[in-house]
């Protein structure tokens, strides 16, 4: 039933936001080489955004749900590892943040990371892409899915 | 995949129930819940063509010409109807982002050049979508 070629993809994405503060500077480097390197992101204090987050994955579609995953489960998923985890805290905070700074790029990854295995156990979809916005100019991808 | 995508957008308003005509009453209300309920969504559609450019026209494809297959295999047949009673694709099958992703894809890949057409992103409201990606991984 599915379209195409085998290695064709249908995805599910679900969006949610949660807003996080965070700062960008490293504590073993200098105020100098933070602000160089960092510019008005390395604010010692922090600033904040409201990140989007996209959540995507692929699978085969169930005939009897005609649903790749229980959208219901995705978002519990989601909600109780991420968005209750990183959502109204300062991210430099958090073990995940621990030794690498809380740009997005890195954000994207830990979600993706957190959220690979879970998913996987709670449906027979996979989590192919995580998508983060920080402004609404600035996004970041990673996962298998372009 | 050499060439340059073009992408066009559709938005229908469409109402629903999530139904599998195959299950009975409490399994379609136990599985789908307060989906399982008459109601309605603006869909936005993302149709993504990938080709090389026509050498004379510099097209991919005449815009009006793919204009002219979206009015009559998406706009006609999805737009202020109801999916469950008016189309024929969810005679057996729930009307989900899913299946009407899928039904879409059949229709376009029916009328459209061979091998022209390269994603399909459907939204159903702004929390969710769903995509066909012709080739979609990138490992």
């Amino acid at each position: 039933m599915d379209p195409g070629r085998d290695f064709d993809v249908i995805a599910l994405t679900r969006c949610y936001r949660f807003p996080a503060a965070h700062a960008l500077r490293r504590p073993d480097r200098d105020e100098a080489w933070n602000h160089r390197v960092y510019g008005k992101c390395a604010n010692r204090a922090g600033h904040g955004h409201d990140y989007g987050l996209e959540v995507s994955v692929a699978g085969p579609v169930h005939p009897r749900t005609g649903r790749i995953a229980p959208v219901e489960r995705i978002d519990a998923l989601v909600g109780e590892r991420v968005l209750e985890r990183f959502g109204y805290c300062l991210l430099n905070d958090d073990p995940a943040f621990a030794e690498v700074v809380p740009t997005a790029e890195n954000i994207v990854r830990v979600i993706h990371d957190e959220l690979a295995v879970p998913l996987q156990e709670a449906s027979d979809a996979r989590l192919v892409r995580v998508r983060l916005h920080e402004t609404r100019r600035n996004s970041f991808v990673y996962g298998e899915l372009r | 995949m050499p060439g340059v995508r073009l992408t066009r957008v559709a938005h229908f308003s469409s109402s629903l129930r999530y139904w599998n005509p195959e299950l009975s009453d409490e399994e379609n209300r136990a599985l789908f819940g307060r989906r399982a309920e008459t109601h309605g969504h603006n869909y936005r559609l993302e149709v993504t063509l990938q080709g090389e450019p026509d050498p004379v026209t510099g097209m991919v494809m005449d815009l009006k010409d793919l204009q002219e297959i979206l009015d009559a295999e998406i706009m006609q047949r999805f737009d202020h109807r109801d999916l469950n009673a008016d189309t024929p694709f969810f005679d057996k099958l729930p009307p989900t982002p899913e299946n009407l992703l899928m039904a879409i894809h059949r229709q376009l890949t029916a009328v459209l050049p061979d091998g022209l057409l390269a994603s399909i992103r459907l939204e159903e409201d702004a929390e969710t979508f769903v995509e066909w990606i012709q080739d979609g991984t990138s490992t």
